[in-house]
């Protein structure tokens, strides 16, 4: 193994460490503001990971929505109620489950051998429409960001109806969330 | 309600930061064309902007008549965004299909990059005031100070 895939190993490695360590310390964290905060930094690795992996605009994303948005909307909900967890039973887990989870595992590791590698030219997703974007954007729409004219222009009826998620998301808050003065 | 915060420091830099913070939003969204970003990371950007000034500053639900009408604006992004797709039908075209847009003396291509700002502009409008607008409806609730846990 030469310097340079070594380098990209351990990055990937404490990457994916970092990310399991921040997941779990969100989860298993009795103080939810304490919670809150480290889910903010759990979507801040994800977006290096997404940043490591090339996909530049969601990563993007997902550091301005995961690390920023979000928190702050948990931390104002927080604020409006007890902010740590109830003490609770926890669930006795069954049998059935160190064996089912294993098995599952063991099936979905087997069945990703099956998936094209990381980055291979002639793997279905690179094959099929991607070039034709890719290729056509600049000619067509004037837009060298390939994903803007794909987000905008040739899947533009996605993106108008992810805006009315955004939408329904505002009113919904406001139907639960407004009531007339008593 | 949210409460103004009472440190002077805070309330001082948070005049200069709020206005860059904003500027850096519209930079992402109209460069969103030529590099990462666009209309939804934008108007997160100017929204968290917006919802920075509410925690700095406070807010009053029962004195601000923004309350209001922040929930009428919630539409406008949405309605910028299908209203350009809807443009595009006007002289036989079809809907969101931007190269029908009725321009004068424009390449094909121009308004399609021109369709693509436009509705850049509603889907960030759209998230900004989404955002402002779920920050004002918590503040309309008051803090539960029941141990129990919400008793309504």
């Amino acid at each position: 193994m030469d310097e340079g895939a070594l380098m990209n190993f351990l990055a990937n490695v404490s990457l994916l460490l970092l990310l399991i360590m921040t997941a779990a310390g969100a989860v298993l964290v009795k103080d939810l503001i304490g919670a809150v905060l480290i889910l903010g930094s759990y979507s801040f690795f994800l977006a290096l990971t997404w940043a490591w992996l090339g996909a530049v605009d969601v990563a993007f994303t997902e550091a301005v929505v995961g690390a920023g948005l979000a928190t702050v909307f948990f931390l104002l909900t927080l604020f409006l109620t007890v902010p740590r967890e109830k003490q609770g039973q926890l669930p006795r887990v069954q049998w059935p489950v160190f064996v089912g989870l294993p098995l599952l595992g063991a099936l979905l590791l087997f069945v990703a051998t099956d998936l094209p590698e990381f980055g291979d030219p002639a793997s279905p997703p690179n094959t099929h429409i991607s070039p034709v974007y890719l290729e056509n954007s600049l000619k067509d729409t004037e837009t060298p960001n390939v994903v803007a004219s794909v987000l905008m222009d040739y899947r533009s009826f996605d993106t108008l109806i992810e805006t009315v998620v955004i939408f329904t998301s505002g009113i919904a808050a406001a139907l639960l969330l407004w009531r007339k003065k008593s | 309600m949210i409460y103004a915060h009472d440190s002077l420091i805070v309330q001082t830099l948070s005049r200069f930061i709020i206005p860059l913070i904003q500027l850096f939003g519209f930079y992402v969204l109209f460069f969103g064309q030529y590099g990462p970003g666009g209309g939804f990371v934008g108007g997160v950007i100017i929204g968290t902007s917006l919802i920075f000034g509410v925690l700095v500053f406070g807010l009053d639900p029962s004195r601000s008549a923004m309350v209001n009408r922040v929930l009428h604006g919630d539409g406008l992004g949405l309605l910028i965004f299908a209203g350009v797709g809807g443009l595009c039908l006007i002289g036989g075209g079809e809907f969101l299909n931007y190269a029908d847009l009725q321009i004068p003396g424009m390449e094909l291509a121009t308004r399609r990059y021109f369709g693509i700002l436009l509705t850049q502009i509603g889907v960030a409008t759209d998230v900004a005031v989404t955002a402002i607008s779920i920050v004002m409806s918590l503040s309309l609730t008051e803090k539960n100070e029941e141990p129990n846990g919400p008793n309504h």
